[in-house]
């Protein structure tokens, strides 16, 4: 077996394209990955406009925001050019220099102001957006929704906070300044105190009886007030979640992206190396040759499955020093994962074995891997949510009959500690190799 | 037709023909019949070839030739009869071989795929270096097969064939798409062999071929061996019929006559 292998890494050797593209391939996809993951964070691009004077204070119940304040608020989750007019900024989108354009009119410090008043009017922001894309419109309006839930909760929460200032006033009393003068305000607990003080002193009769209705109202005013300081903050922050996971942990968003470039690598190379070197061997007429005596057809597929794991191994090794440059791997886990990449490798070659057998020509075998593998490696990516429980099952069943969900499953659970077991892919994997080595075997007695 | 069970060869010994009756045959077929999917290939054929002769099959596309060859070698097995010879080799008509491996490297695989498989004990290496020799092909041993010329690819095809020290070499259709110069390097090697003890039964459809190089003709047709003797026995078979003297015009009125 092991002169069948030298020889298939020999041919393999004198195809200098072939080979060119097994170490080209990873590394190509591992700086198309990692770039793509380092570089998510990357923020919308978004004109400004503020309209609002410089340097405009906005107080409010003892509260200030200043127009920066709001600007920076709003620049948080996206990236913003300065514009230094609505016409400026209206060119940046239709130039493509911004994604949308933001414009805070000039009233919107006394709009602001008014929220604290008898007569709220909310202030009202102007948004411009090209049309002409639909993704991107989507992209857009989910940082623009961002951008302005940040605006509105801190407005929120300074306006709550300027509210609970008032009803401490009333509470508990204070300096209160009105157009420009002080004013005493003697709050309700106060007042209680002085009203039950002279209620003993006032006689019995019609007077003492509205004095001590003037005492209930003030002791029950005191008591409820004291509950609209959290109120009020409750609104601000009106549901709040407290977050259980159950289950096992999912893997984070790295491990998985990691997972899945290493699994569709290692899928697509595996499976149309061996699909294809079977295939030739017929091609070649060696085939024939091989069988008369010199070696046994399960030898032969054992020789495949070993080129298969071999040279898929190393190309996923490749891959995987190329997006450790971007991503941190775990090198430490390294035994872990290398037995995932061991066990995937094997189970793609026993298919890939399997199609060359049943293809028996190079390119029907190539065609046919293609065609196979992308879609079914897609399909075990849909979220079991994301479809109705008739499909979820097909999913499921095309998914454990296919190495490329057990192989992810290995990965992640090999490159991170809290991802899926480990141990439970390996032996669907080894099933899988066993399964499809014996459907390679079946359809090589008529090769 | 020479009597059922006779075996007569000539042996080219310096050029010259001599005939030799054999005792034992070196390879044997006895009422061998095959079919594939209903239809049959080949229906209770006999065949034997003696030690150092050379025989030549002949007959129309489908006649079994191809069948009969891969079943005297091994490689399938018949649905009845038997068939007993040892150390075959056999020369698939169309070069098994990898092309983008070197000569060399082609031969030191199946040699040592028929060390490990016990059928030689030669060191793998000195074998290659015998092979090239064999087939002077040294000057080209680095050379990817991929690159040799259609005949030369066919002397290495050949020489693989040989490496077990076959005592009966089965050649399907040797000379296909070689040119006249490359077909008679390649038979001028192969009678090399045959000088050296070794039998030969190759299948053709160039009846210029059988003639020139064969010392015994049989003729298959739908299956059945229709015909067993030398080239003059088959045009003797059809002088009645007013053939020529061309083998290849006998050959036709022969198949004619019996309705093929």
């Amino acid at each position: 077996m092991r002169w069948l292998l030298q020889k298939d890494l020999q041919i393999l050797r004198r195809s200098p394209l072939q080979l060119a593209l097994l170490v080209l391939y990873p590394i190509l996809i591992a700086l198309l990955v990692g770039f793509a993951m380092t570089r998510g964070g990357e923020q919308t691009r978004v004109a400004l406009y503020n309209a609002m004077p410089p340097s405009e204070s906005l107080g409010f119940g003892g509260e200030e925001v200043d127009g920066n304040e709001i600007r920076d608020q709003l620049c948080d989750r996206v990236d913003c050019i300065e514009a230094n007019s609505t016409a400026e900024a209206t060119e940046m989108v239709e130039a493509g220099e911004a994604t949308a354009a933001v414009v805070l009119p000039e009233d919107t410090g006394d709009r602001i102001r008014s929220l604290a008043s008898l007569n709220p009017e909310p202030p009202v922001i102007q948004i411009i957006v090209n049309g002409s894309d639909t993704v991107e419109n989507q992209v857009t309006d989910d940082r623009i929704d961002a951008m302005l839930g940040e605006a509105n909760l801190l407005l929120a929460q300074r306006l709550s906070e300027g509210a609970k200032q008032y009803l401490d006033l009333i509470l508990k009393g204070g300096e209160l300044d009105l157009l420009g003068q002080e004013i005493e305000v003697l709050g309700l607990t106060k007042s209680e105190q002085i009203l039950r003080k002279i209620e003993p002193k006032v006689p019995p009769g019609t007077d003492r009886e509205e004095l001590k209705r003037a005492i209930t109202f003030a002791g029950l005013a005191t008591d409820n007030l004291d509950l609209a300081g959290p109120l009020l903050t409750a609104i601000t922050q009106p549901i709040q979640a407290e977050k259980i996971e159950v289950g096992d942990e999912a893997p984070s968003l790295d491990t998985f992206a990691i997972g899945v470039t290493t699994g569709f690598a290692l899928m697509f190379v595996t499976v149309l190396l061996v699909a294809g070197s079977v295939a030739l061997e017929r091609e070649e007429n060696a085939f024939t040759r091989l069988t008369a005596g010199l070696v046994s057809r399960s030898q032969i597929l054992a020789a495949k499955i070993g080129l298969g794991t071999v040279v898929g191994t190393a190309v996923a090794l490749i891959l995987l020093s190329g997006l450790g440059i971007f991503v941190g791997i775990e090198w430490g886990r390294a035994p872990y994962w290398l037995l995932a990449l061991v066990f995937g490798a094997a189970a793609f070659s026993a298919g890939g074995s399997a199609l060359g057998a049943a293809a028996r020509e190079v390119r029907a075998a190539t065609l046919a891997a293609v065609m196979i593998c992308l879609p079914v490696a897609l399909l075990s990516l849909v979220p079991d949510d994301a479809v109705g429980p008739a499909i979820e099952t097909a999913i499921s069943l095309v998914s454990a009959i296919f190495p490329f969900r057990p192989t992810l499953d290995a990965l992640t659970g090999g490159l991170e500690l809290s991802g899926p077991s480990l141990w439970l892919p390996l032996l669907h994997l080894i099933i899988l190799t066993v399964v499809y080595g014996a459907l390679a075997r079946l359809a090589l007695r008529r090769f | 037709m020479p009597p059922a069970g006779a075996s007569f060869f000539r042996r080219r010994v310096q050029g010259n023909l001599l005939k030799v009756k054999s005792q034992e045959p070196a390879l044997a077929a006895r009422e061998v019949s095959k079919s594939f999917d209903g239809r049959e290939a080949l229906g209770g054929v006999d065949f034997e070839v003696g030690p150092g002769e050379v025989v030549a099959l002949i007959g129309p596309n489908g006649a079994g030739k191809t069948t009969l060859l891969s079943i005297l070698a091994g490689i399938s097995k018949p649905d009845s009869g038997q068939v007993e010879g040892h150390g075959v080799a056999w020369v698939p008509q169309q070069a098994a071989l990898y092309r983008r491996l070197t000569v060399r490297e082609n031969l030191l695989l199946f040699a040592r795929l028929q060390h490990d498989a016990g059928l030689t004990s030669e060191a793998p290496q000195t074998m290659v270096e015998r092979m090239l020799g064999l087939t002077g092909l040294s000057a080209r041993a680095d050379d990817p097969v991929g690159t040799l010329s259609g005949g030369n690819q066919q002397r290495v095809n050949i020489a693989i064939g040989l490496m077990a020290g076959p005592s009966v070499l089965l050649l399907d259709e040797p000379s296909v798409g070689l040119d006249p110069a490359q077909r008679e390097r390649l038979w001028s090697f192969v009678l090399g062999l045959v000088g050296d003890g070794t039998s030969v039964t190759f299948s053709t459809h160039d009846i210029g071929e059988a003639e020139r190089y064969a010392e015994r003709i049989v003729v298959l047709a739908e299956g059945e061996r229709v015909f067993n003797g030398t080239a003059d026995e088959l045009r003797s078979e059809v002088e009645a019929g007013g053939a020529t003297g061309d083998l290849e015009s006998s050959f036709l009125a022969f198949l004619r006559e019996r309705g093929h």
